[in-house]
């Protein structure tokens, strides 16, 4: 059992698909910090605005360029049923069908905006800006995506990313909304309690969702890679114990 | 952010809004100027070639 | 092809055809209904069937276009461009043309737009469809404001009793315009058009090469396509009869203030400012100034009226132009100030929103006015207004901030003493007299984008 185990270890596709999602995540987190820095118009001596601007813009590109290789590495990866179309068209997969969907549907977000913003000048002002506001959008639901799916949710270092991205954002969106619409104070009371209710109700899911138990069989994840030997399991240690034990034990992970 | 990228040609008026200088562009300047027309978020600048009269 | 021939046959057919016109005024006003709108039989009894019998289009559209530049028909919207010249370039773009009517009359002070719409609706009518034969299109938008009321009701009509006609060609569709000093810029109208707002736009591609649905649009104000009218009938000799070599013809112009008869009458070019208030029946008071092309205009000094002549060649020594053929007489009991104060303001108020510098300019300089008028001023204003002036001109995106520059600074001129007086006194007590210069209730707010 070892010894097949051993021979069907984790490809390097998956660290990387793993890594990658979580830089992406970091990345997209610069450039939602970055955008709203860009649009407070907020600038010093050693940081004037065109450059805040261009960074905004980079961060962002980088972002997306490690999103196709979290997508590709992991389309690639032959452990999990993830085909290209699963990890472009929401909730078409077989694996985690919604928490996977959730980043394809994140994915979709992002490129719509990219994509929007490399044709600026074609398609108008007003029409780039609607587009634009998606991101706000994008953004939780890539962390949702993050979190459900993701096999190191419960390690310190992902949970440490992740909260710190989440703090990022959440300063970020309330500079925004102070900053935003003026005479609008219901479009701003609305924002913040949509804010606050998606912090709220995270706080709240997250120890009985994914730092819960069985998590990756509650998530959708199919039966047959679950419950293995547990010689791989992705859980924060990352100590492999080697043991043919079938059950699938409290760390909620899957086996490799 | 234009007066940023080209301050030899722009300046800001007490609204924040660019005030352009109309002369000619040198050919180093023009590059300045094509990167800060490219940044301006609602396409305000152009940069026009200077059209030769028929 | 011959051109001449080509010429010399329009001509001789269009003579057998129509009647020969009485010489000299009036032309576009020839009898002009005192009640109602002149109908289709008295129109053609008057000037003569519409030139365009037999249907060869290619040669007889040629020459439409050459009788108009021979004449040196210029656009009576304001910016007398020579029509010809535009007809040209719309011929070249590419894509089917379309012609577009202007007969919004944004311009509070200017009536004629409005008269030629309400009594003689078949003259730009005739204009519209020789115009968009000329040129090659199926399509004529006549495009007048929401406020239009009784003239686009009597359009309506008109174009009823011409469909009703065999051989009623090209379609003419009637279009409303929400109501705003901009929104009769050609720009403007064409994005409206275009199911967009109702904005100038400084961009490129002009109307001429791609207006309306993509396609190169030819815009022109109501009064001129009404010459077009007339020019196809009787030549362009014959329309160089009246006015100036550089300037020719006859135009409508509006005129208002302290008269015995204010309103709309027809003048040729060159003719004399006294001979029109004659015509009027005299001025009732003595008169301040007079405020000639309307709100985006020049003031003139009383003192300098008596010689004046109604042609730009006169006017441009003193800075003015006709514009859109309007003459607005200030009376000596009104107020410069004030009534300055309230234009700038109203104008502020119709800034289309668009670009930073004509929102905020043209409200600190409503706002410094109307200081000066209180004589509530900080610091010194005229140079604040002078700086404002030159930090508007030319900074947005069509040549509203221009216009009321231009307003501003030749009121500074001409009322110096005025404005120093309320400067330093404040209010005078023609400043609670009621309003002279003419203001629609204003209808929008205008914030910054």
């Amino acid at each position: 059992m070892s010894v097949l185990l051993a021979a069907t270890g984790p490809s390097a596709y998956w660290y990387l698909t793993r890594s990658s999602g979580a830089v992406a995540l970091v990345l997209l987190t610069f450039a939602l910090v970055l955008g709203v820095i860009d649009v407070r118009r907020w600038s010093s001596e050693t940081w004037p605005r065109f450059v805040v601007d261009s960074l905004h813009r980079n961060v962002s590109l980088l972002a997306l360029a490690f999103l196709c290789l979290h997508i590709l590495t992991a389309v690639l990866d032959g452990f999990t049923p993830i085909s290209l179309v699963n990890a472009v068209i929401p909730f078409t997969g077989t694996y985690r069908p919604f928490w996977l969907g959730l980043g394809a549907l994140s994915f979709d977000l992002i490129l719509a905006v990219i994509i929007t913003s490399l044709l600026r000048r074609q398609m108008g002002h007003s029409t780039w800006r609607a587009v634009h506001w998606l991101t706000y959008a994008s953004w939780p639901i890539a962390l949702l995506h993050g979190l459900g799916t993701g096999s190191d949710v419960k390690g310190t270092w992902m949970l440490a990313s992740s909260l710190g991205c989440l703090t990022a954002v959440i300063a970020a969106v309330l500079v925004r909304i102070a900053a935003g619409w003026p005479d609008q104070l219901r479009r701003r009371g609305a924002a913040l309690a949509g804010t606050g209710i998606f912090t709220l109700g995270l706080i709240l899911w997250m120890p009985s969702g994914p730092l819960g138990r069985e998590w990756a069989r509650r998530s959708g994840t199919p039966a047959a890679l679950l419950g293995h030997s547990a010689s791989h399991a992705s859980s924060s240690g990352g100590a492999s114990t080697a043991s043919s034990s079938s059950s699938s034990s409290g760390s909620g992970g899957e086996s490799r | 952010m234009c007066a940023e990228l080209l301050p030899e040609r722009i300046t800001l008026d007490e609204w924040g809004y660019p005030i352009v200088d109309e002369r000619p562009l040198s050919p180093e300047l023009a590059s300045h100027a094509q990167r800060a027309a490219q940044a301006c978020p609602t396409f305000a600048l152009l940069v026009e070639r200077e059209r030769s009269r028929s | 092809m011959n051109r001449n021939s080509t010429t010399a046959e329009f001509e001789s057919v269009s003579q057998s055809e129509s009647r020969a016109p009485a010489p000299g005024l009036p032309r576009l006003l020839t009898g002009v209904p005192a009640h109602g709108a002149m109908s289709l039989p008295a129109h053609l009894d008057t000037h003569g069937e519409l030139p365009t019998a037999r249907r060869r289009e290619g040669r007889r559209a040629e020459a439409l276009v050459d009788q108009i530049e021979q004449a040196g028909l210029g656009g009576r919207g304001g910016a007398g461009f020579p029509m010809a010249e535009k007809m040209r370039a719309v011929v070249a773009g590419r894509g089917k043309p379309i012609v577009v009517v202007n007969a919004t009359e944004g311009e509070p002070a200017s009536l004629k737009d409005r008269t030629l719409l309400e009594t003689l609706p078949h003259l730009v009518l005739d204009g519209a469809v020789l115009a968009a034969r000329a040129i090659g299109a199926e399509e004529a938008i006549v495009c007048v404001c929401e406020s239009a009321g009784v003239g686009a009701e009597r359009l309506a009509q008109s174009i009823a009793e011409r469909e009703r006609l065999p051989g009623h060609w090209p379609r003419i569709v009637l279009s409303t315009v929400p109501r705003g000093y901009v929104a009769g810029h050609e720009s403007a109208l064409v994005n409206h058009l275009n199911g967009g707002p109702g904005k100038p736009t400084f961009s490129p591609p002009m109307p001429f090469e791609r207006g309306v649905r993509r396609r190169p649009t030819l815009v022109n104000n109501a009064e001129t396509v009404a010459h077009v009218a007339l020019i196809a009938r009787h030549g362009p000799r014959w329309f160089r009869e009246l006015g100036l070599p550089d300037q020719p013809g006859s135009t409508l112009v509006t005129l208002s203030g302290p008269l015995t008869y204010p309103g709309v009458y027809e003048v040729e070019y060159g003719a004399s400012l006294a001979s029109l208030l004659d015509a009027a029946g005299g001025t009732t008071d003595r008169v301040r100034a007079a405020l000639f092309g309307g709100y985006a205009g020049t003031w003139v000094a009383g003192a300098s009226l008596p010689r004046l002549g109604l042609s730009n060649a006169h006017l441009a020594p003193h800075g003015a132009g006709l514009g859109a053929g309007v003459v607005l007489l200030l009376s000596e009991q009104a107020c410069p100030v004030a009534e300055t104060a309230r234009v700038t303001r109203w104008l502020a108020g119709e800034s289309a929103g668009q670009c930073g510098p004509c929102v905020h300019g043209l409200d600190a300089l409503a706002q410094t006015l109307e200081q000066i008028c209180d004589g509530r001023v900080q610091g010194d204003a005229m140079a604040r207004v002078e700086r404002l002036s030159m930090l508007v001109d030319r900074r947005g995106a069509c040549a509203h901030p221009d216009g009321t520059v231009r307003f501003v600074t030749s009121a500074t001129e001409v009322f110096a003493e005025e404005l120093a007086d309320h400067a330093r006194y404040g209010a005078c007590d023609a400043c609670a007299r009621r309003s002279e210069l003419p203001l629609p209730a204003r209808t929008r707010i205008v914030t910054a984008a």
